[in-house]
């Protein structure tokens, strides 16, 4: 099965390197027939890349550790569901699933445009090929995922139990689909500028890829985010880690691009400025990915191999290199048709959220790579912690939210006083009702937070007037009903109100973010049963312990062999709000060398973590048990010099019972965050949004409908 | 004025700006980070005071808890000069004796001291595939 799936590699190496060729020799010839030869290797690549996927994928299920990645991250005892995502979890596996996803999204690109942009597509495949050929090379020759070892071993390592959570499997997928889709606009860009095609075709063919490029991306962000919440035991769900920042450079300059492409649809503006934004966007998802595969950054999630560092900075150089020289050698080509008229448009307002954005994307930037640029300066590594990331970031992302409240209701070409009265006097006294309430209600010791609450009242408050207006205008004029009117009326113009929903549940994520960093209650503490602590307005009482042990032949195994953990009961001013059982498992570790006992609980440890709350408050607790306490350590002692390893379990469940009955103080992580919940909602509102904007409108299916049957009418004319 | 000069003015003010924010986010980049340190280069270099990160590997059996202060000695990789340290704060998961850790110190007086929930514990197992002899092992 492994000599199978390494060929469909090599036949996709093939395949690249023929398509390539084939559709560089149509393009260049004006024989079309090589161009589609070209296309159509692309949907071969797809195709052999599903069989090795599928082939990976069945050695996955069925536990087979003759392939070294399935040994390394899968085990019999790892729960089903987990083994069908492990396949992503090794770096091999994960090159694979970024090579076929590509492949893919490359495939859907190239079929919906099969028709038009002959030569701008034909360039775009040859690009995309060439990502392929990179991509299927470093399996090929670095990081073969079908590399077997002979005899097998009787079982695998077993999945990281970090990465034992649901989203796990929704989590990488769409992130890697964010990524591979930002190469497809970066391709179409490149075959616009080397086919000197730079009218607004090809913006108009790759503006859906972009926006599904944003909403991946920024779903995987998110998603990542609430497994950092819900999982790791440190309460948080953005540290500004080198790996979060290299997934939200591409997305910002993907936000920036899908503003500023409308100015250049309606206004024939910003030509240069939106193809190197769409050019950016592909080299900066490509070096996200390289940040995560080299290891060159520290980060808690960069995989450890160093061995793909050249290959990237080889592929980086060219894609940076390339894209100056076309743009400079094009720049004739992408003069602005027209002149901003006035600093009050919406022309400008777009513009300014542009430069905002690209703002913050050179911030984050120069924070993730300032160890590499500061030991290339001064020959010392240094890094900068998030407060540096959060002086710059905070007053960017107020203006921006502002902005996000402006553009919808500004007038385009140039605003009057009349129009300005007529559309900012509402949002205007919506942010300022808030900001009053809020001084009465006594939120003014953060004085960010305070702002970032008013804009996005104004957000609220001007978003709030487009739908409203909207519905009234169709209720005036077809006579519906207020929710028929509002359907309709989002209905008719997806992408507009779509989008006017997506700044709405930013302005939703921003509160939460603005809320709960910056009135966060976290506390740590010691407790012994019976004794309680206080975090924000809420007490937190030890009830007892609780410790469970699941041997491996358990039924019910998830992976821990001793879980310990708490019951805790949370109360507000003599209410009860909740009662929390949060826990921490211990893992089997693979190093005999510990001992029989200790080995069976030294692997990794990790937090179970315990929360309650609702729209308002998070009360988020965490358990580090000390399992290191001078009783429990005894046994542990006592059993590995006595117990042979079958025998082993025997020790730990006198040490569960031991902890039972003899707790130690226990160390617990308490955070009380204000509005985290509203990051989740604002998300899933932006993703709506989003789907909406990206759905095909009604009369372009109609359109494509009844073109189809047209030209079937005709085809049984002519057949008569 | 005429057009292009308002637009040349225009464009000489905004550059301007550009160049001044990115100055100071360069400025300060430069002053507000931690320089990223060895135990041994620690154990050299240090000043009271000032903020280091340091990276090394955590010592075996040097890891005891007094209250909510975690004792444990920090090595360079390769072994050799371990730097004593008192930390307070969350411990991530992965934190063990013999995995490598990154976290922001200060020298206080003639001991060192952890800041507040800046341990991060780099597993370096984690993601990575073994060498095909350990597999064997197995």
């Amino acid at each position: 099965m492994a000599g199978f799936g390494y060929a469909c590699l090599l036949l996709a190496l093939v395949i690249c390197a023929y398509g390539i060729g084939a559709s560089l020799y149509g393009v260049r010839t004006g024989r079309v027939e090589f161009s589609d030869s070209g296309r159509r290797s692309v949907y071969a690549l797809a195709g052999v890349l599903t069989v090795a996927m599928a082939v990976l994928e069945i050695a996955f299920l069925n536990n087979n550790f003759t392939f070294n990645t399935v040994a390394d991250t899968s085990s019999r005892t790892t729960p089903t569901f987990y083994r069908a995502a492990a396949i992503w979890a090794s770096q091999e596996g994960s090159l694979l699933l970024w090579a076929w996803l590509m492949s893919l999204w490359s495939s859907l690109a190239l079929f919906l445009t099969r028709k038009r942009l002959r030569d701008v597509a034909a360039y775009a495949t040859a690009i995309m090929l060439g990502f392929g050929a990179f991509f299927v090379g470093l399996m090929v020759f670095y990081a073969n995922p079908f590399a077997t070892t002979n005899p097998a071993p009787p079982e695998g390592v077993g999945l990281d139990p970090l990465l034992r959570f649901p989203t796990m499997m929704i989590h990488p997928p769409m992130l890697y689909s964010g990524y591979t889709l930002c190469t497809i606009p970066f391709a179409f860009g490149v075959g616009a500028l080397l086919s000197r095609r730079v009218d607004a075709d090809w913006i108009k063919a790759i503006r859906r890829f972009a926006f599904a490029a944003w909403l991946f991306l920024g779903f995987g962000i998110l998603l990542g985010a609430l497994w950092s919440y819900s999982e790791l035991g440190w309460g948080g769900y953005w540290g500004w880690d080198a790996v979060e920042n290299a997934s939200l450079m591409p997305w910002l300059t993907g936000t920036a691009f899908l503003h500023s492409l409308m100015i250049q649809e309606k206004r024939g503006m910003l030509k240069v400025w939106n193809v190197s934004l769409v050019l950016a966007t592909g080299t900066l998802a490509i070096m996200g990915t390289f940040l995560v595969r080299s290891g060159i950054l520290d980060s808690i999630h960069a995989f450890g191999g160093h061995t793909l560092g050249v290959p990237f900075v080889i592929l980086i150089g060219v894609m940076i290199a390339g894209s100056i020289y076309l743009v400079v050698s094009r720049r004739d080509m992408l003069r602005s048709e027209h002149r901003l008229d006035s600093l009050l448009s919406r022309e400008s307002a777009f513009l300014a959220n542009n430069l905002v954005l690209v703002a913050l994307c050179f911030v984050i930037f120069w924070g993730t790579y300032f160890p590499l640029i500061s030991e290339a300066v001064t020959g010392q590594e240094s890094s900068v912690g998030p407060p540096w990331f959060d002086r710059y970031t905070v007053p960017l992302a107020l203006i921006l939210v502002l902005l996000s409240g402006i553009g919808p209701v500004i007038a385009w070409r140039r605003a009057t006083f009349a129009n300005a009265r007529r559309n900012f006097l509402i949002p205007v006294v919506s942010g300022l009702t808030t900001l009053v309430v809020l001084e009465i209600a006594g939120v003014t010791q953060k004085p960010f937070a305070l702002a970032m609450f008013c804009c996005a009242a104004f957000v609220f408050g001007s978003i709030g007037q487009e739908f409203f207006r909207g519905t009234r205008a169709r209720r005036a004029m077809a006579g519906e009903s207020p929710p028929l009117a509002l359907f309709g009326l989002i209905k008719r113009n997806r992408r507009r109100y779509g989008g006017y929903i997506v700044h709405l549940g930013i302005a939703v994520l921003f509160v939460g973010v603005a809320a709960s960093s910056s009135f966060q209650h976290a506390s740590q503490g010691g407790l012994k049963p019976g004794q309680s602590t206080r975090v924000g307005d809420y007490e937190v009482r030890y009830v007892r312990p609780t410790a469970s042990i699941t041997p491996k032949y358990d039924q019910a195994h998830t992976g821990s062999t001793l879980s310990l953990g708490a019951v805790l009961d949370v109360t507000e001013n003599g209410h009860h709000v909740g009662t929390l059982n949060p826990s921490e498992g211990f893992y089997e570790s693979d190093e005999p060398s510990q001992g029989t006992v200790s080995s069976l609980i030294g692997g990794q440890a990790v937090s179970h973590v315990a929360m309650t709350g609702g729209l308002l408050r998070n009360v988020w607790t965490a358990i580090e048990p000390d399992i290191e306490a001078p009783n429990l350590k005894r046994i542990v002692t006592a059993g590995n010099s006595t117990l042979p390893p079958d025998e082993a379990l025997v020790a730990i469940a006198y040490l569960a019972r031991a902890y039972l009955k003899h707790p130690p103080p226990t160390q617990f992580n308490l955070v009380v965050s204000p509005l985290v919940f509203w990051i989740w909602i604002g998300g899933v509102i932006s993703f709506g949004g989003g789907l909406i904007a990206l759905w095909p409108a009604p009369s372009t299916v109609r359109r494509r409908v009844a073109a189809r049957s047209r030209a079937r009418a005709l085809r049984g004319l002519a057949r008569a | 004025m005429n057009p292009a000069r308002k637009r040349t003015v225009r464009l000489v003010m905004a550059l301007g700006a550009a160049v001044v924010l990115a100055s100071a986010l360069i400025y300060t980049s430069f002053s507000a980070a931690s320089p990223a340190l060895t135990p041994s280069q620690l154990v050299r270099e240090a000043q009271p005071g000032r903020s280091y990160e340091l990276t090394g590997t955590v010592v075996k059996g040097s890891v005891h808890r007094e209250g909510a202060v975690l004792h444990f000695a920090v090595a360079d990789r390769a072994g050799g000069t371990a730097v004593p340290l008192a930390y307070t704060g969350i411990v991530p998961d992965p934190f063990r004796e013999g995995r490598e850790v990154i976290v922001n110190v200060e020298k206080q007086g003639g001991s060192y001291v952890g800041e507040n929930n800046s341990l991060i514990t780099k597993c370096p197992s984690k993601y990575k595939t073994a060498p095909p002899s350990e597999n064997q092992n197995a």
